[in-house]
Parts: structure tokens; sequence; C-alpha cells
């Protein structure tokens, strides 16, 4: 065999020939590390997300990555006729179990409950036959960035100074000054107006979705959970670092606490790309169904820690809209899940014991 | 020039068809998970129906190769080489197989939908396990990083048989005919 190849190598054009043995493979490789990013740093990927989390938020393995405080919950949904000409989804149509999660925004696991810290559900709506929803939705009424790479940027700007341990306020005016949709985004944040707890919050998709219905007719919407408990101020800085979680514990043990899915359909004109612009008031809204929760849950060996609310696992009749939001979360979601799945589990702030004491 | 025996036709279109579709998939794996734009939904939402079709369309080739002699490889190889070879083949064969699987069972594992397309989910193959999720999820990885350096080296290997030593070994899978063999050299 070799005297073989060394023949061919004397002959004219031999050499090219090895060189082309050797090439074609070397450049598949090459290939290969430019579509990884090996070679161009900087590039934003969901290690990236990971990264700046542990700089903002502090290492918490074990933990979600963002919302890491939180509590599991049990109940049900049940879809309206209304939302049916909308969307073809079979969850409008019928009663399916819903595993939810109360959280705290940022990717602090033992943080103190305040009243003006942001509050997140997130909902996985499993119908019988198939067809399951997850979201995460927030209590803020606009997203402060436009896309990932803002939100990294935004991110970076408010982390903790070494020296100070505090935020930048200099890198944040910084960040400011270059986006004016996040100082009218973080204008409206200011508005909201804290409720007491997680019972009588309202919490919003503030990305865009699509619904399709039976026509295959599309629908640009968002959509909000609007609680039938009566939203009241909250009374006061509250008792203990785990306040609001106690009280909701406590709600759920007196009764079944309900939201509306209230979904607003956009307008002409209305933005879809862009979760900093809120939608103008009056749009036409529909009841989509109601949401009941009956059951608090701690996440230690509860049924929400080992799941991700990736805001793309949509039933057929929903789809994404030209919103570039949802489709970084959901790769970001995925790292996030898979690293904390593979951590030793460390017993989450609301513990099984916190729910039997705030039960009867 | 002489007659070479040739795979048979339908083990050809399946090898084409198939190092098409799964180069294809490492490329498609390899972007999608550096990246954080919408392309990565749409590629995500590929990636599964086509590795899935890697596992069918790997199960015919594997019961298509039992059924349909396979052409030898040339005696002139050391038997070290055509060893490797053998071997060589049995990997691909492996991780067709191993690597889709380990795909559709982390996402059982991880309680994600194994959608193909809008509508039509494939069962979970393992229960609901968010460490085993963890490990499953490395192992695609690894086995598809595996994978691409095997394919690298078949590459280099079938390219070394079609132009340094000339023998019926890339015909054999091209189609093509013999150009001029090792004993036609040597004598
Ligand atoms: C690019 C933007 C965003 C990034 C990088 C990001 C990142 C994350 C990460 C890493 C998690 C933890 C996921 C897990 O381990 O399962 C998380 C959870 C969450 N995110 Fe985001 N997020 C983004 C935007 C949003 C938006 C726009 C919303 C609300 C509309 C939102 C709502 C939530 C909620 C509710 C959770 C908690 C889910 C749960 O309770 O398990 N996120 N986010
Ligand atoms: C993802 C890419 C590829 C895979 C998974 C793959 C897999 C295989 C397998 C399993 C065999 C054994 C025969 C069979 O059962 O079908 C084989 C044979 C072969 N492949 Fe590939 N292949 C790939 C790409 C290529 C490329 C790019 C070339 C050439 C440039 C090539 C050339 C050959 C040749 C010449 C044979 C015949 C070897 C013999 O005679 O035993 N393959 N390939
Ligand atoms: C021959 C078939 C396949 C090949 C070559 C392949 C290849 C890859 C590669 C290269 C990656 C990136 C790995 C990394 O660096 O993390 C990946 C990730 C992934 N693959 Fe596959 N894969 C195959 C089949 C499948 C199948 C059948 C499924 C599911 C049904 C699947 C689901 C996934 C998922 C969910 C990810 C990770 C997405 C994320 O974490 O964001 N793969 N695959």
């Amino acid at each position: 065999m070799m005297a073989t190849i060394r023949e061919t190598l004397a002959e004219k054009g031999g050499w090219l020939r090895l060189a082309a043995v050797c090439a074609a493979p070397t450049l598949l490789a090459l290939a290969f590390a430019l579509a990884a990013g090996w070679l161009v740093p900087g590039r934003l990927t969901p290690g990236t997300f990971m990264r700046i989390f542990g700089l903002v938020d502090g290492p918490h393995p074990g933990f979600r990555r963002n919302h890491a405080k939180g509590v599991c919950v049990k109940g049900w949904f049940e879809g309206s006729r209304e939302a049916a000409s909308l969307s073809r989804a079979v969850l409008f149509r019928s009663r399916s179990p819903v595993v939810g999660r109360f959280a705290l925004a940022g990717g602090m696991p033992f943080q103190d409950d305040e009243p003006e810290k942001v509050r997140s559900l997130a909902l996985r709506i499993m119908p019988a036959h198939g067809g399951e929803w997850r979201m995460g939705i927030n209590d803020i009424p606009v997203f402060p960035v436009r896309n990932a790479a803002e939100f990294n940027d935004f991110l970076l700007a408010s982390r903790p100074d070494p020296q100070t341990h505090g935020p930048d306020p200099s890198r944040m005016a910084a960040f400011l000054a270059r986006h004016p949709e996040t100082q009218q985004a973080l204008a409206l944040l200011k508005t909201r107006a804290p409720t007491s707890g997680f019972a009588d919050d309202t919490y919003n998709s503030l990305d865009s979705f699509t619904f399709i219905n039976g026509e295959g007719t599309t629908t640009p919407v968002r959509w909000a959970m609007v609680p039938e408990q009566a939203a009241r101020p909250p009374a006061g800085p509250g008792v203990g670092r785990d306040y609001l979680f106690h009280d909701l514990i406590e709600a759920l043990a007196r009764g079944p606490l309900r939201w509306h899915l209230v979904v607003t359909v956009g307008g002409a004109g209305d933005v879809t790309a862009d979760p900093t612009v809120a939608w103008p008031a009056g749009r036409r809204q529909v009841d989509a169904g109601t949401l009941t929760l009956v059951r608090a849950e701690s996440e230690d060996g509860g049924p929400c820690r080992g799941i991700t609310y990736d805001p793309l696992i949509l039933p057929e009749g929903i789809a994404p809209s030209d919103d570039p939001i949802p489709a970084a979360r959901s790769a970001v979601y995925a790292r996030s899940f898979a690293l904390r799945s593979g951590e030793p589990e460390i017993a989450s702030a609301i513990s099984g014991a916190d729910i039997r004491l705030g039960e009867p | 020039m002489h007659p070479v025996e040739h795979f048979s036709l339908f083990a050809r279109i399946l090898h084409w068809l198939m190092a098409a579709m799964i180069l294809a998939m490492l490329f498609i794996g390899i972007i999608m998970v550096t990246t954080v734009e919408p392309a990565y939904h749409r590629l995500v939402d590929l990636h599964r129906p086509l590795g899935i079709s890697i596992l069918l369309l790997a199960v015919v080739r594997l019961v298509n190769r039992w059924l349909i002699r396979v052409p030898p490889l040339p005696n002139t190889l050391p038997p070290a080489l055509s060893l490797a070879a053998r071997l060589s083949h049995i990997v691909l064969y492996v991780l067709m197989i191993a690597l889709p699987l380990v795909g559709w069972g982390m996402l059982s594992a991880g309680a994600y939908p194994v959608v193909m397309w809008s509508g039509f989910v494939l069962p979970p193959i393992l229960a609901h396990d968010p460490a085993l999720f963890a490990v499953l999820r490395r192992l695609h990885t690894w086995l598809a990083l595996i994978l691409f350096g095997v394919v690298l080296v078949h590459l280099a290997a079938a390219l070394m048989h079609g132009l340094l030593l000339r023998d019926d070994v890339l015909p054999s899978m091209t189609g093509g005919r013999g150009n001029r063999t090792a004993d036609d050299s040597a004598s």
C-alpha cells in the first residue's frame, strides 16, 4: 500500500492529490469550528448568559439562573369558547391540569421578599391528549429591552461593582444614553403599583405571539393573567424574609385562587417585534379561560423544579411572532435547565415545612 | 479499466443521502446551541424531525446491509487498516442510531414534548428524570463530536483510496468505474 502511495506521489500532480486528501477534512473541521463560533470571540450564546447571571447574581448551583426563588402550584385551566375563535389550540376547548410556579425575578434563590421586587408566574398547561402550553409571565407592564444582545448589555450595566458591591450608576447611565426605548420602558415600570402579594397580582406575557384559528386566520396577541382576587396595595414591608410566599401558601390553604387569561388582540400598527412598547389601551380583549390554583408545593421534590417553562413550548394553534425575545429565552432556558439538572439539589428557600405551616 | 463490485444502488443512495443529512445535522446542532437569535427556534424545529428521519433510515440501512452482500475491501490493504475500516463503519452505525435515540431520550427525560411538526408529537421513550436529562444532554454533545471526528477520518480515508491508492473503494460507493487497481500498478 505504501508503495502505491509513493508511486502516486512521484507522478505529476501527485502532491496535489495528497494535499486534497488532507485539505477536505481540514476545511470541514474549520467550517464546523466557525459554525460553532469557536473562532469568533464575543458571539452571544446561551453560555454568555450563564456567565452574566453568575456575575450579576453570584453562583447558585442547582437553582434556576433567573427567577431562582419560587414555589410550585397545582390546579387547572378551563378554556372559554370565545378564545376558540382565535386559536384552535385544544386547551381552549377543555379543562386541563396545570403545574405552575410563582417566583421572584433574579438569580438569587434566598433573596428576601420585598413589595417592589418583580414577581412571576410560570404555567404548564397539559391537555389530556397533547397540545401542551408553557409560559413564564411577569408582573411588569413592558420588558426593558428589545432583544437578547440588549438584555446582555443591560445585565452587564447593572452588575455589581467589585469595589462597592453595588451597581455602578455610571455604567447604567451610559447604557440608557444609548437606549431611549429602555428609558421609556423603565419609566413605565416605575408607574407599576405593586399589589399586596402573588395572589392579587396581574402577570403579563410582555412578548407577542400569534394565535391561529380553525380557518387558518392568524392574530397577533399578548396576554395577561388577571386575578379574580381584588388587588390590594401592600400592607407594609411584610413580616419575614419569605412573607410573599407564606401569604400565598396561606391563601391557597383557605381556598382556590383564580385568574382570567385575558388575551389582547393587536391592532393595525401595533408592534409585535418590540416588547419594550406597550400596545395602546382600548384594544379588543378576550377572556380566554380561567386558571384555578388549589395548592402549593415546595420545589423540593415538587413538580415544577425538574422542568423549564420554555415560552416556545406552544400547542398547535399558537405560534411565535417576530418578537426575538422568546427564541432567546428558549435557548437560554434550555442551557439553564441542563446545567442546574446536573448539579446537586439544594433545599429551596420555601421548604415542605413552610407549606405545612401555612396549611391549617 | 476493469469492472468494480459496487455497493447496491439502494445502499449507495442511502449512504449519500444520509451523509448529507448527518453533516447538515451536525452543523444545525452546533449552530443552534451557540445562538440566541430567532434562528435557534427554527433550527431546533428542523433538528428534531431530521434527526428522527436519520434514525429510521439507519435502521433500514442496517437491515439492508445484513441482507445484501457488500463488496470486500481490497486485499492489498494491510490487515490493521482493514480492521480499522470495519470498526469505523461499526462505530458510524452505532452513532447513527444512538445519537438520535439519545436526543429523543433526553427530551423525554427533560419532559419536553418531542415535536416533529406542529400537531405531531412523539411519545416519550424515558420517564421524566431531570438528572438523567442532564447526563443525556451532555452525552448527546459528546456523541455528536465523536461522530463528527469519525466522519472526518472516514472522509480522509475515502479520499486516500480515491486519490492516492486509486483502488476500487471509492467507486464502490460512488458507482463510478474502476481506475487502476493496486494490482494493476503492481504488475
Ligand atoms: C433575553 C431575555 C431573557 C433571558 C436571557 C431570560 C433568562 C431566564 C432564565 C435563565 C431563567 C431560568 C430558566 C430555567 O432554569 O428553567 C428564566 C426564568 C424565567 N423568566 Fe426569563 N429571561 C428573559 C426574558 C424574560 C421575559 C421577557 C419574561 C416575561 C415575560 C421572562 C420570564 C421568566 C419567568 C416567569 C421565569 C421563571 C420560570 C419559572 O418559574 O420557572 N423572562 N429567565
Ligand atoms: C456523515 C457522513 C458519512 C457517514 C455517516 C458514512 C457512513 C458510511 C458507512 C456506515 C459505510 C459502510 C458501508 C455501508 O454500510 O453503507 C460507508 C462506506 C463508505 N463511505 Fe461513507 N459515510 C459518510 C460520508 C462519506 C463521504 C463524505 C465519503 C467520500 C468522500 C464517503 C465514502 C465512503 C466510501 C468510499 C465507502 C465504502 C467503504 C468500503 O468499501 O467499505 N463517505 N460510509
Ligand atoms: C444523527 C442525528 C443527530 C445529530 C448529528 C445531532 C447533533 C447535534 C449537535 C451537534 C448538537 C449540539 C451539541 C452541543 O454542542 O451541545 C445537538 C443538540 C441537540 N440535539 Fe441533536 N443530533 C441528532 C439527533 C437529535 C434528535 C433525534 C433529537 C430530538 C428528537 C435531537 C435534539 C437535540 C437537542 C434538543 C439539542 C440541544 C438544544 C439545546 O440545548 O438548546 N438531536 N444535536
